[in-house]
């Protein structure tokens, strides 16, 4: 089992060593950072001296070691168009998309496998194919598209909920937070629904196939055989056996809400990771794109790395055991 | 019959498909005494199965019972509401299934699988539970069970794992046991030592068995009766070592047949020609007979019915005095009537 989290470990480390050297590689190939930073009429001189002040003149492979001296310790150097270092930009960022994400994953978590089993236990009820009728809607239609949609309707028409921004923020340190004030949890209402809509439409359908399935098993026949009430039945030794083959899925699809909140961050005008890096991208701010590349990849590793670690604490044949001999 | 534990009476079940009714069981009755072990056999589709799963209350949709009834002790149980129906499944009857590697829940302790089953049906607290948990363990001849109570299912080899199903079919001491098809899925060495240790329980606690199996020598060990089933129907019914010895029903006579002779004996593996019909498509008059060596005029028109016969029940025409000139008379079997057959051609 310790075996089994240090492979998944090491997995990691290598997947974010690639995804560094990716990021890294941007600086060479994206735009000319120095004719971003400084101005038309700067001198020759006052460019060379910058280029060494960046770096730039290093050796190709001894800069990768120092970018990732660097990142380890949560240095991404300066960012070209603000001038001010990448991990101050990203740390005032960061509680807006962490909050989002956070919320909108519990969101679509709850209502998903709550959904999912529902439609899985009465599958033939009026309910339940509404349920999966909307879901079939939330696949298939854009993220951006929803988010508007709800704008329209909360924001424009009924004016219940605002349509961008994060309300009154409270500092707690450095970090801020929405969740403490009304305007601040008005505002998150509608992008956490845009946000999570997707996801949980997509857990909902999984866990229903998937519980769907898990009724067929013999052991659920055995155990209805052995005169077991059926709410035991569907929540103690289905729902278990279910969640073995969602949490993959469901895991990484949370992992990527992190991603997909660029759209949602740009639609809402929120305050987060993913609007300053469609700024950075705008600008050529190689720096900040990289160091949004590797935060996205390290928050899959760790996603990718509970799920090892949920399947472990679910599933006891991967814990390892004995064999009674025949 | 006071003694009568599982009484079928003329019972019927339909599955509803696309593609018209299915008949899987067409007027089939039989009953089981207390400590009586019942022997079903027929080929694959014959609906032994659906007969234990109605008997038990757990017919897969589409299907469902269109006629007859169950009696458990006397009691009717085929119309109970589920939730009744619920506390007679593990309580008053135990099932074991084919395949014990998929019978239990892989994520679940045996003991909190048992500790559930005997809770659910007793009123004994977890930890006599527990307690009593750990005697069923001994019982069906789990080595150290108080240690090994806290493993989990893959933690047993497959012997092993059914015997835990046997405890679990036993923990509140049923008065009938459905055992379907328990060592098919088994490895030839362990087979018997479970179809032993199901015999031995059924004796020691006077419980009624029915056990389904395609294993006729298993049959012949175990089984005080034994019902030849086929297309839904029972052909033959009666003590097992006359049906074994011999079978009086043709289709029975082939099935028995089809029976290895242990005396290292040449193996004489009569093949019945063709197959059972589908359960849409079944022939009028007797279901067996485009198959039949001794099919004559009314076995394609009338059904035979179940006529008592020298303690057998046996439907099939050459039994019945109405058959006139095909009626085998007193003392004569179907292999005598099949000598008679060649003499007179
Ligand atoms: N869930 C089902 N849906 C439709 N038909 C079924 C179903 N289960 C059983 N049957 C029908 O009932 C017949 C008898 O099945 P079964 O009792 O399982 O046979 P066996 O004697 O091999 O145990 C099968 O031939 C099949 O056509
Ligand atoms: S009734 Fe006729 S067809 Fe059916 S088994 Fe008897 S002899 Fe054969
Ligand atoms: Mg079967």
């Amino acid at each position: 089992m310790i075996a089994y989290i240090l492979r998944s470990l090491a997995q990691g480390v290598l997947v974010l060593l690639v995804v560094a050297f990716i990021a890294f590689s941007m600086f060479r190939f994206v735009g000319d950072p120095v004719a971003n930073m400084v101005g038309q009429e700067a001198s020759l001189q006052d460019r060379q001296e910058l280029r060494e002040r960046l770096g730039l003149e290093r050796p190709f492979p001894m800069q990768f070691v120092i970018f990732i001296g660097n990142a380890v310790q949560g240095d991404f150097g300066i960012s070209y168009r603000q001038a001010r270092p990448v991990s101050d930009l990203m740390r005032e960022r960061l509680p807006a998309t962490l909050e989002l994400a956070m919320l909108s994953a519990l969101f679509a978590t709850v209502a998903g496998v709550g959904l999912g089993v529902y439609a899985a236990i009465r599958r033939d009820g009026f309910l339940a194919n509404t349920v999966m009728t909307v879901s079939l809607v939330g696949v298939s239609l854009p993220t951006f598209l929803i988010g508007i949609g709800l704008i329209y309707i909360f924001a424009v028409e009924l004016r219940w909920l605002p349509s961008f921004g994060r309300g009154q923020t409270v500092a707690i340190g450095w970090w801020t937070t929405g969740l403490l004030t009304e305007s601040g949890l008005k505002s998150l209402v509608l992008p956490v629904l845009t946000l999570g809509f997707f996801q949980l439409t997509l857990i909902m359908r999984l866990v229903r196939s998937e519980m769907l399935e898990v009724m067929r098993a013999d052991f659920i026949r055995f155990a209805r055989a052995r005169g077991i009430p059926e709410r035991t039945i569907e929540f103690r030794h289905a729902l278990r056996n279910t969640l073995i083959p969602v949490v993959t899925i469901a895991g990484l699809q949370l992992g990527s809400i992190i991603a997909f909140a660029i759209v949602t961050e740009t639609v809402f005008q929120w305050p987060g990771l993913g609007s300053l890096f469609v700024q950075a991208v705008q600008f050529a701010d190689v720096p900040v794109m990289a160091a949004y590349l590797v935060f996205v990849a390290t928050v899959f590793v760790i996603m990718n790395l509970l799920v090892d670690i949920t399947y472990v604490v679910l599933d006891p044949r991967l814990r390892g055991g004995r064999t009674l001999a025949k | 019959m006071t003694d009568t534990v599982l009484s079928v009476r003329d019972l019927r079940v339909e599955f509803h498909t696309r593609r018209g009714v299915l008949k899987a069981i067409d007027g089939v009755s039989f009953d089981i005494a207390k400590g009586e072990v019942l022997g079903v056999v027929g080929e694959s589709g014959a609906g032994k199965s659906v007969t234990g799963s109605a008997v038990i209350g757990l017919i897969d949709p589409p299907g469902r019972i269109a006629g007859g009834e169950i009696l458990l002790s006397g009691q009717r149980i085929d119309n109970l509401p589920p939730e009744q129906m619920r506390k007679v499944r593990g309580k008053r009857i135990g099932m074991i299934f084919q395949d014990p590697l998929t019978s239990l829940n892989p994520l679940y302790r045996i003991s909190e699988q048992l500790i559930e089953t005997i809770t659910t049906h007793t009123d004994l607290s977890p930890s006599q539970a527990r307690t009593r948990a750990i005697e069923l363990l001994a019982e069906v001849g789990i080595p150290a069970p108080d240690r090994r109570i806290d493993s989990y299912p893959h933690e047993f080899s497959g012997g092993m794992r059914q015997r835990v199903v046997i405890a679990l079919a036993l923990c509140a001491e049923p008065e009938l046991i459905i055992a379907d098809e328990p060592t098919t899925a088994l490895d030839v060495s362990v087979q018997a030592q479970i179809i032993t240790l199901l015999k031995r329980l059924g004796r020691e606690h006077g419980t009624a068995i029915m056990l389904v199996t395609h294993d006729m020598g298993v049959i012949a060990e175990t089984a005080d009766r034994v019902a030849v089933m086929y297309a839904g129907r029972v052909a033959e019914i009666g003590p097992v070592h006359d049906v074994v010895r011999n079978p009086l029903h043709p289709y029975a006579e082939g099935l028995m047949g089809a029976i290895p002779t242990l005396a290292g004996e040449e193996a004489r593996l009569v093949q019945i020609p063709g197959s059972m019909p589908r359960l849409t498509r079944i022939p009028p008059g007797c279901a067996f007979n485009p198959r039949c060596g001794y099919r004559f005029g009314r076995c394609t028109v009338d059904r035979p019915d179940p006529l008592p016969w020298r303690g057998h029940k046996v439907a099939c025409h050459l039994y019945d005095p109405a058959s006139g000139p095909h009626f085998l008379g007193e003392g004569r079997t179907l292999a005598a009537a099949e000598k008679h057959e060649e003499a007179t051609a």
